[in-house]
């Protein structure tokens, strides 16, 4: 029976903080396959394409008939625990500071055998489910799961090392004035988070909403502006030690490419708000977050990133601010990078059109701001690193896995 | 069985060299390698031009591989062989040398085996092993083998009912064999209860299981019968030999190795009995293993393990001499060089050259090798049976 | 003549008898500014990005790069700046005469007013009621609306509301009158714009910037302390950047003022 999380105490302010240490993340190429799929939350393995064998661990060639054709693919992931150790002692710095620690060698119904890490809740002999995770490193580790869920599960001390789960962290959302952001803050507050920190630029300016946000528990509504470098840094300065998990929501839409534009005052605000904006909160919390990847219950776990889905494909109706989302993309890709040393993963959620005033005239489907801020904190919750929210991402996602090429046509037409 | 192997007819075995271990050395593998290829050099009268044929087996020895050492040690063999197969790594070596001998491409082999070990030596060779365990294996937290084999131990008492004391009287047993053994790094007499409550590692593996990484060497040569008469040295005559790698794949967890695949032929082709076996010298990286090795090696059926372990006693001088010379759960692993420490041994026994306690009336010695953990399961295996005395 | 003119306004200056009161609001990041339709240009900001600070970016010294828009903070607008002076010459920041950056005040009070309304509208009764104490508004004066608005911070200085902004300003007539009747200089303003803050309605909208600019007169907004200037005495200096073909500039608005003529 998992034991159910107890909210952290105040940190001893006479205590040093534990230095993020990482598990070992060397990985081969081809085990990278299993990155990509850990990152989105899919349960992958290498098929053969010549005689359908499931291949495990990740290789170049196929152990039965030796064809070279291993792709990738969904794969049932049932299996049964066939043997479980508890290891007490390991010369890894990092397994060495979590003792003890449980894996065990799950027979997977598809056909091989994985060694993997263990929820506490599961049993010798009895029947298990396995996901793909990402680690603390950013590389892939299995973990059998109870077949079925159990009472506070997300509260084992494994399964939550391997998540970004809000409950009694701390939250900073960046821009409250928005409707996805305030259905953050509600979303956010309903999946336990200790504090809801939210941002707001302008306090002169009224907006939408203002008076709900207020009154969501555990919401403190906190002075930023990310079109401002000194807001930004006096923000961190007072909060960042105290920001587990930072949601950057900026959001600046637009229509038009480039030549619908005349001059560069939208593109600049455009850049201002989406780039600079995310490159001030970079430089003005990454380093803290980083610091604290290690820092308890309530460690730093995560830097999100919205995005439109258009960053990584070109919607030219909206031609400008794709390529500005783009810029935000490559910008996170680094920050990935960056904050990996101190175990703090970076999320990215991709959206398609949303149900605000900016995408007014595009026809559904459209991501509603509660159905997009519910899709962030379940991403949180298991741990991804991208996540593709609503039908038109999901789409434009499988589209640009067959053909970029022909994805680029059919939006420019 | 394979009917067309041929026969090791004036094969022997001489010389066998230890390089007393060391704890933590600051000296390189190419300084352990050094001083037992000298020394088996010496032992049979030669010199270094007679030796044209060198076999070696080392973790440490990178980035250098065996051609390196031709130079280094200023040998110009005319064979030449790199064996990185771990605790299989004695037997395969023989196997190697043998057929040159045999064929004539070589007509003194020396193979060697050796690893210095520093502070971090066995963490960073842990870190380049292998692909599978670089992907699969340390990402879950061992940092090296233990966990991997407390699996396999764990899986193997379920099923077939061994329990820690089993294990334990294993270890005992190699304990009491290596107090008498000079070069035993060991030199603590252990009970079982001590065994017992000894600090887990990982469960069901505990301190005693594991064997203690640390420096040093083991080396042979392998001749033909009359060279060594010539030489004037005592030699072990070659009976037979088996190799197999990658037994049993479908198998979801290990519970035994590549030997049951060629076990009948070793005998056919040694022209003995499991029960004319006078003592075993099994790869003892953890007890499991030994279990799995008497097993398959053919003193008893699968799963029996446990009773015979209970039925016998294993020291030098009991009902089934096992590790005579402590193994390396005692003496310690030398990298590669625990892979050649049962046969080194072997060939001491059969000569009635042991250094320790020595089973009376060695005649008929088993050696098995095994090692090589790169995901799950060890992969590579081997096994030999040389006699002493004439044929 | 004006030799010794001028010598002695410096002294005074230095002895003091001349006061110099800042009607200037410091530029900061916060500082509010105007908010047009979303889907139009918009007014950028004041910003600051730190260069160095006597650290590895440059070790001796510190400095600063800004970025604001030429209507920030308090700010000149030059007759160029509205559609109805688009065509005047020497209408720009660069070519209006220097001459111009220097010009009497008159301050017409009516915060007063303006605390009860937001939207108070100044208008040609006010300003009579006020020549009828302070005498007729000199001619090339500056036309100052003290409303009290710059002691307002934050939300109540912009004081925006679901239809726009409500602050007071002059209404369409009282701007004809005084550049028909008065030729003023310019109207100076404490609020952000200086027509009212629902101007967009009047008829013509913007009657401020319509009229002023139309006639090649200037405007100053977003101006302070104009509680502490006397009725009429002040001498305003107001020079907008150089900034070629500019409609206008954030800059430092000094008001000379007799000692003891200040207001407490």
């Amino acid at each position: 029976m998992t034991k159910p999380l107890v909210r952290p105490r105040r940190k001893d302010p006479l205590k040093k903080t534990r230095v993020p240490l990482l598990p070992q993340g060397t990985r081969s190429r081809t085990a990278l396959g299993l990155t990509a799929a850990a990152a989105e939350g899919r349960f992958q393995l290498q098929v053969c394409s010549e005689c359908g064998t499931v291949v495990y661990p990740p290789r170049d060639a196929c152990p039965r008939c030796l064809s070279a054709r291993l792709p990738f693919q969904d794969v049932a992931n049932g299996g049964t625990l066939l043997a479980e150790t508890t290891i007490h002692t390991s010369t890894d710095v990092y397994f060495r500071e979590r003792m003890p620690w449980r894996i065990g060698t799950v027979a997977l119904d598809a056909g091989p055998s994985i060694v993997a890490h263990l929820h506490g809740d599961v049993r010798e002999g009895e029947r298990v489910r396995l996901q793909l995770k990402l680690d603390k490193s950013g590389q892939a580790i299995a973990i059998a799961l109870p077949a079925d869920d159990t009472p506070n599960m997300a509260d084992d001390p494994q399964w939550r090392e391997l998540t970004c789960d809000p409950k009694y962290r701390r939250v900073l959302i960046t821009d409250g004035r928005t409707a996805v952001g305030q259905a953050l803050a509600q979303a956010m507050s309903e999946a336990g988070a200790g504090i809801v920190f939210v941002g707001v630029a302008d306090p002169w300016k009224p907006f939408a909403g203002e008076d709900r946000l207020r009154q969501i528990e555990r919401v403190e509504i906190v002075a930023l502006d990310l079109t401002d470098t000194i807001s930004v840094n006096e923000c961190a300065g007072e909060f960042a030690p105290r920001v587990d998990i930072l949601v950057n929501n900026a959001e600046y839409v637009r229509t038009g490419g480039l030549l619908e534009r005349k001059g560069l005052t939208v593109a600049r605000e455009e850049l201002e708000m989406r780039y600079f904006g995310l490159t001030r909160l970079a430089q003005a919390f990454g380093p803290v977050l980083r610091a604290r990847g290690a820092d308890g219950v309530n460690s730093a776990a995560a830097f999100v990133n919205l995005l439109s889905v258009y960053a990584l494909v070109n919607w030219p109706a909206y031609g400008a601010f794709s390529a500005t989302e783009a810029a935000c993309l490559s910008a996170a890709q680094s920050l990935r990078a960056e904050l990996r040393p101190g175990g703090v993963k970076v999320l990215n959620a991709f959206f398609g059109p949303l149900e605000t005033e900016w995408y007014q005239a595009v026809p559904p489907p459209k991501v509603a701001p509660a159905a997009l801020a519910r899709a962030v904190v379940g991403a949180l919750q298991q741990g991804l690193e991208d996540v593709f929210v609503g039908d038109i991402a999901q789409d434009i996602r499988a589209r640009l896995a067959v053909n970029p090429k022909a994805l680029e046509r059919e939006l420019g037409s | 069985m394979n009917a067309r192997r041929q026969p090791y007819d004036g094969i022997v075995v001489a010389a066998p060299v230890t390089v007393p271990y060391r704890r933590y050395s600051t000296n390189t593998a190419h300084w352990w390698v050094g001083r037992a290829v000298r020394e088996v050099i010496q032992r049979a009268g030669l010199r270094s031009a007679d030796i044209d044929g060198l076999s070696l087996s080392s973790f440490t020895v990178g980035p250098d591989t065996a051609i390196g050492l031709t130079q280094h040690l200023g040998l110009s063999p005319r064979w030449l062989d790199h064996v990185p197969l771990g605790g299989a790594s004695g037997v395969v070596a023989l196997r190697r040398a043998a057929r040159a001998v045999q064929c004539g491409d070589a007509e003194f082999v020396v193979c060697v085996a050796g690893d210095t070990n520093q502070v971090d030596s066995f963490r960073r060779m842990l870190s380049t092993f292998s692909r599978f365990a670089q992907d699969a294996v340390y990402p879950y937290g061992s940092g090296g083998p233990n966990a991997s084999f407390a699996l396999i131990t764990r899986n193997y008492m379920k099923h077939y009912g061994a329990t820690r004391e089993d294990f334990g009287r294993i270890c005992v047993a190699q304990r009491d064999n290596a107090l008498k053994f000079p070069h035993a790094l060991m030199k603590r007499r252990l009970t079982l209860d001590e065994y017992l409550s000894a600090r887990s590692i990982s469960d069901p593996i505990h301190l005693f299981d594991c064997v203690m990484p640390c420096a040093g060497a083991e080396a042979f040569l392998v001749c033909r019968e009359d060279a060594a008469k010539s030489q004037g040295i005592p030699a072990a005559r070659l009976l037979a030999t088996i190799e197999r790698h990658n037994a049993f794949p479908e198998d979801p967890i290990q519970y035994r190795g590549g030997w049951v695949m060629d076990v009948a032929e070793l005998y056919a082709m040694a022209g003995v009995a499991a029960d004319d076996v006078d003592f075993v010298q099994t790869y003892d990286d953890y007890p499991v293993i030994c279990m799995m090795q008497i097993e398959d090696l053919g003193f008893c059926a699968k799963g029996e393990g446990p009773d015979f372990i209970r039925s016998h006693t294993l020291t030098a001088d009991g009902s089934f001499p096992h590790n005579t010379s402590g193994g390396q759960l005692s003496v310690g692993q030398a990298g590669a060089a625990g892979g050649f420490l049962g046969l080194v041994e072997a060939v001491r026994q059969v000569t009635g050259s042991a250094l320790g306690t020595q089973v009376p009336d060695a005649t008929v010695g088993l050696v098995s090798g095994f090692g090589m953990i790169t995901y799950d399961r060890g992969l590579a295996s081997g096994a030999a049976l040389l006699a002493g005395g004439h044929p | 003549m004006a030799a010794a003119d001028l010598m002695a306004f410096a002294g005074s200056i230095a002895a003091g008898d001349i006061e110099v009161v800042d009607l200037t609001h410091t530029l900061t990041p916060e500082f509010p500014t105007i908010v047009m339709p979303p889907e139009l240009g918009q007014c950028a900001p004041f910003r600051m990005e730190e260069v160095s600070r006597y650290d590895e970016r440059g070790p001796a010294w510190y400095w600063n790069n800004i970025s604001m828009g030429e209507h920030t903070g308090t700010h000149f607008d030059a007759p160029v700046h509205w559609i109805s002076g688009k065509d005047l010459p020497n209408a720009s920041v660069d070519t209006i005469p220097p001459a111009n950056f220097i010009a009497p005040a008159v301050v017409i009070d009516i915060s007063a007013q303006s605390a009860a309304n937001p939207d108070y509208e100044l208008s040609v009764a006010d300003v009579e009621a006020w020549e009828k104490r302070h005498g007729r508004i000199p001619p090339r004066s500056w036309v100052l609306l003290r409303t009290d608005w710059h002691k307002r911070s934050g939300r109540e200085y912009v004081n925006m509301r679901e239809d726009g902004q409500h602050s007071p300003g002059p209404c369409p007539e009282v701007v004809r009158f005084l550049v028909e009747e008065r030729d003023v200089h310019g109207l100076g303003t404490e609020t952000i714009g200086t027509d009212a803050g629902q101007a967009f309605h009047f008829n013509p909208p913007y009657p401020a910037h319509y009229y002023m600019h139309g006639t090649g007169r200037y405007g100053l907004q977003c101006l302070a302390n104009l509680d502490l200037l006397p009725p009429t005495g002040a001498v305003i200096v107001a020079a907008p950047l150089k900034i070629r073909r500019g409609s206008g500039s954030p800059l430092r608005v000094l008001a000379l003022v007799p000692r003891g003529g200040r207001r407490a």
